[in-house]
């Protein structure tokens, strides 16, 4: 769907309403995952490996299920074998079957009246284990007696002789790199280490599932993509999808990491086998080491450049794991490594590599930052040495309009330039720094999504709307949903209302991801709104007896036009709804479109850090964000959106990483020892918005969720390098690092 | 699991002592109910000090003050004569958790739960405090650094505990500083801390130190050598890095999740350099 022609004078679009979930969510009315109950409703417990990796001989249930109070105790000797391998392994993460991959590998559940009750069952299930040795790191994941983490899993496309933990290879590019690093004056080559890092939620993973003996289900449940949750679960129970009803909750944050089934398989098949709901709640302890981390990888980086600062020729290899499964995340760092530039010469190749670690799930712009990160602190290192102002640079050899990019398609119209002459204008780069201080600027990419989307709304008899959507809200999409419809009726933004309805109300809808739901829910709202206008229209021309063509909408207002113009007085929303069982019944628009053009988004970061030279502790002094929102529909939440991607890269940088021990068990399973950072640890983070609209989009929306996240690695490694004279290749940038870096 | 408040000091004393599984004494909870929480605790018995009149005070004692081991440590700060008398050990017990926190946590249980990173345990060693212990054999008096011995293990005998700890008196011209290094600036734990207190004379010249080590041992350490290279001084740069030099040797810190050998014994001199320098300036030293 093409952005309109006209251009429009927007009236609720880019204004910045009250949100219309504030209220319940600032009071605790809001209901979370954990909040719901039910008549008879039982608890749930999960037993989880202490081993990193393990056969499972044997698992004796019998006196957990004689405990009082237990209903039910269930295996993967429960679940169904799935369609087909991906859909095998997000099963085979909520219950282990031959083996335990990883510390905290769920191995059994129990259903039981109370949580003590359940809690007690645990220790009664005998697992007989066979301890295998285990590898949690990439590099020891690639050496030749390295353990195995799951057999015959090797990449078809794989040279002879790849380790069979490889299960990717991938490789993007196009062009004579071998010329191109002879034209360049400086070639070098640098290898980058990042960390695993966890998504972070505030609300652990809930749910409330309830299945009745005719085989029907339902689950209530903290997610990002219901549908999905319904398609995996049916799958996984033997289940008809019809037959399963899903609901999502309020959602206390995602980040991509509730975009997978988690425990909701678990709850559903204790449920049927017990005959009661069902409710499971995830510890803190269980979503660290059970629920998706990101991808931790190790890069190689080489770029060539002229003396004047142009790229000649760039190659990156990535190497990722992403747990104890198959993990396809490293094409997506492949594709995005090289996308802000305009190159001759460029190729990524990536592999991924299985490890005794829980199976990774997406992280805003999955892939995308530590691939960027490696690239952009290999430019910046390049024009410390050639003297080269590294915004002049990047301004050099960005990729633009027509660039062929690095992962093959061609650019339409896309912000890099604009965002990187706003950052070059912003009084932030030219502000001065004092000793022990360092700036950093990086460019982010992401590809942006649109997807699956299914849209009704409804005109009440008072002339208020109703919109029904199916995506989970994270970031404030039913405002911006409904200012969209208000918009595109022309009616004011409290007289809609937008919920996100369960899954037996609305064709499929994709996830919540992909920065999707703005730009593809949006569009869908618009359609839908347009929908509705025809058939509004169309019921004044029978009232007035003239021709459709001859009713237009305008302010709210159906309006005799053409030869009819002036011909009657119009008549609002509220008018035709009032009368709407007098002329046809009631009165829906509706949409269903599989959404591309979605518009791919850059971002430009801004930092300035100051390091304390003797305890490597880094403060962050200030930070701006420069983004392309394409057109910003509630611009709160675009800059929400913003500073919580450079918070969370914030914390990616300096502090948080996944530590596992020798025993191969991951070692800060808690936000005590996992580090994200703390409001007192970050100044106000500025924000920028640029609008070059998306062609893709009727109001020019791009999404903007995942960009943000991707810049903020790079720029603080970059900062911290110009302030403390010395560079670091791995993160996170923790004080010890730094403080070994500056002893060199 | 049984659970006791009781209202004397001596019924606390029996209940603790007759209780042949796990006893332990519940102050604010702040560490205890999170190991309960965790499974790593399950006692047999909780015994509740707060209900125990006199312990939720503050008294005025020869001239110091004697804190009870009920008080939470929000009202440290709240006390004007402790602040002024020893701002170090209140800016280390406003550094435990956050605000809510301080409205439960209470000193006595920071030292108990003994853990080497406790915060309020370096200052209190640096004051020179004395906890008052009470037992089923009466009262007895204990220099605060011998109540931990381990990564929380204490010294109490059964069925004691610790009824308040006492901030002596101080003379003129004389502060105390604590610091911590943490990677954020808040809701964290010690990587290395320093608690340091120092006398004056009229001239500004330090006659007396005591610096305390946390988080670099098993349990709170004296630098005692450290001290000794203030001694004398005007805590001039060379001092301040003889002492530091001191710190880090005496340390003997592991390697873990939350930092390395090396880091943590460097950041403790730069911490106890840092801490002694406050405390001169707010013992009027460099006026
Ligand atoms: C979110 C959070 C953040 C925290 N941050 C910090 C921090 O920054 N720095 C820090 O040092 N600590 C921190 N703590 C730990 C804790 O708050 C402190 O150690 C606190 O001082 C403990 O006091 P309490 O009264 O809560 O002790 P409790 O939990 O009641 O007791 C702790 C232990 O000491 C024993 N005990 C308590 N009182 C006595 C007594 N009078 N006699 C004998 N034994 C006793 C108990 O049996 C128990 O074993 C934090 C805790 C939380 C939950």
């Amino acid at each position: 769907m093409a952005l309109d022609d006209r251009k429009r004078a927007f009236k609720v679009v880019g204004t910045r309403v009250p949100r219309p979930d504030g209220i319940d969510k600032v009071t605790g009315r809001a209901l979370y995952g954990a909040d719901m109950s039910a008549p008879g409703m039982l608890h749930g417990a999960i037993l989880r490996s202490p081993h990193a990796h393990a056969r499972i001989r044997a698992i004796d249930t019998s006196r957990a299920e004689a405990l009082p109070g237990v209903k039910a105790v269930v295996t993967s000797a429960d679940f169904c074998r799935a369609k087909h391998s991906f859909n095998q392994d997000a099963l085979d993460h909520c219950m282990a079957r031959e083996k335990a991959l990883y510390d905290g590998h769920a191995v059994a559940a129990v259903a039981a009246t109370s949580k003590s009750a359940a809690r007690a069952a645990l220790e009664l299930i005998a697992v007989e284990y066979e301890v295998l040795p285990h590898v949690t790191e990439i590099e020891d994941a690639l050496k030749p007696d390295a353990p195995v983490v799951q057999e015959d899993r090797r990449a078809r496309n794989a040279p002879e002789g790849t380790h069979p933990n490889v299960t990717h290879v991938v490789s993007f590019g196009h062009g004579d790199l071998e010329a191109g690093f002879a034209r360049a004056d400086r070639v070098i080559e640098r290898s980058f280490r990042t960390a695993a890092t966890h998504q972070g939620y505030i609300e652990p993973h809930a749910c409330l599932a309830s299945v009745t003996p005719d085989g029907r289900g339902e689950l209530w449940c903290c997610t990002q993509g219901h549908y999905y949750v319904r398609e995996l679960c049916a799958d996984f129970l033997g289940m008809d999808t019809s037959q399963l009803r899903v609901t999502a909750s309020e959602i206390g944050g995602g980040f991509g990491g509730k975009t997978t089934v988690t425990i909701e398989p678990v709850a559903l098949a204790l449920s049927r086998k017990a005959g009661r709901p069902v409710k499971l709640v995830m510890s803190r302890d269980e979503v660290f080491r059970a629920s998706g981390p990101t991808v931790s990888s190790w890069s190689d980086i080489k770029i060539g450049m002229t003396r004047d600062g142009r790229i000649t020729a760039a190659q990156a290899m990535l190497r990722y794991q992403g747990g104890a499964f198959p993990c396809g995340t490293v094409e997506l760092g492949a594709m995005s490594a090289f996308a802000a530039y305009d190159l001759e010469a460029v190729r990524a190749d990536g592999i991924n590599v299985m490890t005794n670690r829980p199976r990774q799930a997406a992280y805003r712009a999955p892939g995308a930052p530590m691939a960027i990160y490696a690239v952009e602190s290999t430019v910046d290192e390049l024009c410390q040495e050639l003297g080269l102002d590294p915004l002049e640079v990047r301004l050099k050899n960005a990729a633009r309009k027509g660039t062929k990019s690095a992962y093959g398609p061609t650019f339409d119209d896309i912000g890099l330039v604009a965002t990187l002459e706003a950052a070059k204008a912003h009084p932030h780069y030219a502000a001065p720094l004092c000793p022990n201080q360092g700036r950093g600027l990086s460019c982010g990419f992401w590809f942006n999504f649109g997807g699956n989307t299914c849209v009704t709304l409804n005109l009440d008899a008072d002339g208020t709307v109703g919109v029904t959507e199916g995506n989970p809200d994270i970031g404030g999409s039913r405002a911006s949903i409904s200012m969209m419809a208000a918009e595109e009726l022309g009616i004011p933004y409290d007289k809609v209302r937008t919920i996100v309805a369960d899954t037996a109300s609305l064709g499929f809808n994709d996830v919540t991801d992909g920065s999707r739901v703005t730009f593809a829910v949006g569009l869908a709202t618009i359609e839908a709104a347009r929908d509705m206008i025809r058939k509004m229209c169309a019921r004044v021309a029978k009232i007035w007896d003239i021709d459709e063509e001859a009713v237009i909408w305008e302010d709210g207002c159906a309006r005799p036009a053409g030869p009819n113009a002036g011909d009657f007085e119009p008549m609002s929303i509220a008018e035709i709804a009032a009368i709407a069982n007098k002329t046809g019944g009631p009165i829906a628009g509706h949409h269903e479109v599989n959404a591309d053009g979605a518009g791919v988004s850059f971002g430009v970061h801004l930092v300035d850090v100051e390091v304390d030279p003797e305890t490597g502790h880094t403060k962050i002094l200030r930070y701006t964000v420069f983004q392309d929102a394409g057109k910003a529909v509630h611009p709160d939440y675009v800059e929400g959106q913003m500073q919580g991607g450079a918070v969370q890269g914030i914390g990616w940088a300096l502090n948080e990483e996944y530590i596992y021990g020798e025993d191969g068990r991951l070692q800060n399973p808690g936000f005590l020892d996992y580090r994200i950072p703390v409001a007192s640890d970050l100044p106000k983070i500025d924000t920028v918005i640029l609008e070059i609209p998306n062609p893709g989009h009727p109001y020019g929306v791009r999404g903007v969720g995942e960009t943000s996240i991707v810049p903020p690695l790079a720029a603080l490694s970059n900062a911290v390098a110009r302030a403390i004279g010395a560079r670091l290749h791995e993160l996170p940038m923790s004080p010890p690092r730094i403080l070994q870096a500056l002893k060199g | 699991m049984q659970f006791a408040a009781p209202r004397s000091a001596s019924e606390a004393a029996a209940l603790l002592q007759a209780e042949p599984g796990d006893a332990r004494v519940l102050a604010g909870g702040s560490d205890l109910l999170v190991q309960m929480k965790s499974g790593a605790l399950r006692p047999d018995l909780l015994v509740d000090i707060k209900r125990i009149p006199g312990l939720d005070a503050i008294t005025a004692e020869d001239g110091g003050f004697r804190l009870g081991a009920a008080v939470p440590g929000a009202r440290l700060g709240e006390h004007a004569g402790v602040r002024a008398l020893w701002p170090g050990v209140v800016e280390a017990v406003e550094l435990i958790g956050s605000t809510q926190v301080q409205g439960r946590a209470t000193v006595a249980g920071n030292l108990c739960n003994a853990s080497p990173a406790a915060d309020a345990v370096p200052a209190l060693v640096a004051a020179d405090a004395v906890a008052r212990v009470f037992g089923p054999r009466g009262e007895r008096d204990c220099p605060v650094s011998d109540i931990p011995v381990g990564p929380g293990r204490n010294s109490l005998a059964k069925g004691e505990f610790v009824a308040s700890i006492l901030l002596p008196a101080r003379p003129k011209r004389a502060a105390d500083a604590y610091l911590r290094f943490i990677p954020r600036t808040e809701m964290d734990i010690a990587v290395a801390s320093a608690g340091v207190s120092l006398v004056l004379d009229e001239d500004g010249r330090c006659t007396r130190a005591r610096i305390a080590l946390g988080a670099v041992g098993p349990k709170v350490l004296l630098a005692e050598e450290a001290a000794h290279c203030l001694i004398g001084t005007k805590l001039e740069d060379a001092a301040l890095a003889a002492m530091a030099e001191a710190c880090s040797a005496l340390a003997s810190p592991i390697d873990d999740k939350r930092g390395t050998v090396a880091f943590r014994k460097q950041v403790v001199g730069v911490l106890a350099k840092r801490a002694a320098k406050i405390a001169q300036d707010r013992a009027g030293g460099t006026k």
